[in-house]
């Protein structure tokens, strides 16, 4: 297990380096000078001399990787340069509500996908299992924007029962903060449940076809006993990594439903930054959220190798 | 299936005699596998309906997409005979659009496939071919890098920042398609380039790059095309969600990701009609393009199913 987890962790970090390599050489291809859109087009020569001096755009391109390398590891991203404070700052503001629509998410996710492939893997063919398959198919082929969008209009604006769009903190009013995250976290939340739905589908038809089942039957347990002690333990043990895998998918798919619902969050912020062209803010939010994911990523092969003692010769 | 298992059976040396014929031996199981899947025969049926509607829009379409009128009895009609979608913020015809629309997507796809296979096939094949350092410690350690990261979140970043237009869209999001493409095609190089066969070419006299081209390329066709199929999907998904921010199609060129942002514009102010046209043909092609993977998969081999 020692060696199994030394090695994740070193892919991990190579990939994390390689990405922040890849992230900020292709942010510097792009044509532009970063000094003239911090100080504006109608300062002079010196005055944006004078700032590429203070970035250090002078000098050369892999000292100013390594710079920019060094501060973000101590959680410094330079100062943003269309916003007038520092990359970090933004982050800071932003984190809250997109952890939060991640979590409620993610938890949606959870609560709905995998009562419905069980439900559809118990009995294939049933009323249970079609339901299940209608709704992973309309959801793997939806958007999850337009899956926002669909139910702001009919639960919203048709039906007034949701507010539209906005974000109340969660610790200001509970109750209003929900009313606001409903909607966003079913659009974040509807495909993931339907990768799980499908695949805990998939994995329980399998188990229960398994030899072991078969003698469980045939020594005479109830068939209660022998598909919950039996059959759905070992079913669910693989979507543990299915599961922590679409974690760093969901987290990619908040961006757009965070602006459709107008939340003041990653998405917006990352989405403010392509818009304003500000290479700064976008170059520094990559690496974090390249950082989130591949840390994520690794847990989930982590817990699998937990579970499941045989992942980790491989 | 039976004749792939006879073909094991068969010596090294005829092997290669009988590929010719082979494609066409092979197509009809292939194609008999396929047929019997019917989800995959509607798939199959609607992409080939978006092909006819994106080849033949200027004459399907009853009006012309670009074409405005801001009366205020010609915007945002509810559907009807004459607009079967309704009209939108600008009084022009979201049918029209939506059937211009195809043209786009289709385009984007292909072009997006294409940019993925041509980087991504030839670095997997010499990557898997030379083996060794390079193979294992750069090329695939680059690749695994690219594949870990959020594909969309890095797409949207670099389109953003190069600046928005189809060209780029359908460029950027090739180059971050095509890791796959390329651990596909070494896998397969690296299982196949021990076998008799190559040994023999190898023996012949035959160059690396007919050996990589004659000999490893064919056994990669069917998952390559496999994969295509399947990443389509995830292509249209990711330019709609491109197109939406405006960081993909430009307007007023008719993408329907963009059409969906104009009619959730004006959602709350007027109505949302104009959002059926293009939110329905995105979610028909996707689930158009699942299916025909799908059944592509399962035709060509059921081993198959590991490949996405």
């Amino acid at each position: 297990m020692g060696s199994f987890l030394i090695r994740r962790l070193a892919q991990g970090i190579v990939t994390v380096v390689l990405a922040s390599i890849l992230v900020f050489f292709v942010m510097r291809l792009i044509p532009g000078d970063p000094a003239l859109l911090l100080v504006g087009t109608d300062a002079s020569a010196e005055d944006i001399e004078q700032v590429r001096e203070r970035l250090g755009l002078n000098e050369p391109l892999v000292q100013q990787y390594f710079n920019w390398l060094a501060g973000a590891v101590r959680g410094d991203f330079g100062p943003s340069f269309t916003k007038g404070t520092e990359v970090s700052n933004l982050m800071r503001v932003a984190l809250v509500p997109s952890a939060e629509l991640a979590v409620a998410g993610y938890l949606f996710a959870l609560a709905f996908g995998i009562p419905l492939g069980i439900v559809a893997g118990l009995k294939p063919g049933g009323p249970g299992d079609y339901a299940a398959t209608g709704f992973t198919m309309f959801t793997l082929g939806i958007p999850n924007f337009v899956l926002g969008i669909i139910l702001i209009w009919v639960l919203a604006v048709l039906l007034g029962w949701l507010p539209i769009t906005g974000r109340v903190g969660i610790d200001e009013d509970p109750v209003e903060a929900l009313k606001f995250l409903v909607m966003p976290m079913i659009a974040v939340g509807a495909g993931t449940a339907a990768v799980l739905a499908r695949f805990v589908r998939a994995s329980i038809m399998e188990t229960l076809n398994q030899d072991y089942v078969r003698t469980a039957r045939a020594k005479g347990l109830r068939e209660r006993s022998v598909v919950m002690r039996h059959g759905m333990r070992n079913a669910l043990i693989p979507v543990i990594t299915v599961a922590a895998l679409q974690i760093g998918f969901l987290i990619s798919g908040a961006v757009i439903v965070e602006v459709v619902f107008a939340r003041p969050g990653f998405g917006s912020l990352l989405i403010g930054g392509v818009v304003g062209r500000d290479y700064q803010l976008i170059q520094g939010m990559l690496v974090v959220l390249v950082t989130v994911f591949v840390v994520v990523n690794t847990l989930a092969d982590v817990a699998y190798g937990l579970a499941d003692p045989r992942i980790r010769v491989g | 299936m039976s004749s792939i298992v006879a073909e094991s059976d068969v010596q090294p040396g005829v092997k290669q005699r009988i590929r010719d014929s082979r494609l066409v031996q092979e197509a009809q199981p292939i194609l008999r596998v396929y047929v019997r899947n019917r989800p995959a025969v509607v798939g199959a049926a609607l992409l080939f309906g978006f092909g006819i509607v994106a080849a033949f829009a200027p004459l399907i379409a009853p009006f012309d997409p670009l074409d405005t009128n801001l009366s205020r009895e010609t915007v945002f009609q509810a559907p009807s005979w004459g607009h079967v979608f309704g009209t939108d913020a600008q009084g022009r015809d979201v049918l029209s659009r939506t059937l211009y629309g195809a043209r786009i997507a289709w385009q984007i796809v292909l072009a997006a496939i294409g940019v993925a296979i041509a980087l991504g096939v030839p670095l997997g094949l010499l990557s898997g071919y030379i083996g060794g350092k390079l193979d294992e410690l750069v090329i695939m350690r680059v690749v695994d890098a690219v594949m870990a990261l959020p594909g969309l979140i890095l797409i949207l970043a670099v389109t953003g920042a190069v600046g928005p237009s189809i060209t780029n869209t359908m460029i950027v999001i090739g180059i971050v398609w095509s890791p796959g493409y390329a651990r596909l095609t070494r896998g397969i190089v690296v299982s196949i380039k021990g076998d008799v066969y190559v040994e023999a070419a190898r023996a012949l006299g035959a160059s690396p790059a007919r050996i990589m081209w004659r000999h490893l390329l064919p056994n990669a066709i069917a998952p390559i095309l496999v994969l295509a199929s399947l990443s389509a999907a995830g292509i249209i998904l990711v330019e709609a969600g491109l197109s939406f921010i405006g960081a993909g199609v430009q307007p007023p060129t008719p993408a329907w990701g963009g059409m969906v942002s104009d009619a959730y514009n004006t959602l709350i102010r007027r109505n949302g009609w104009p959002m059926i046209g293009p939110a329905g043909a995105i979610i028909l092609m996707v689930i158009a393009f699942n299916f025909v993977g799908d059944g592509i998969r399962d035709a060509f081999d059921p081993r198959l199913r590991n490949v996405r």
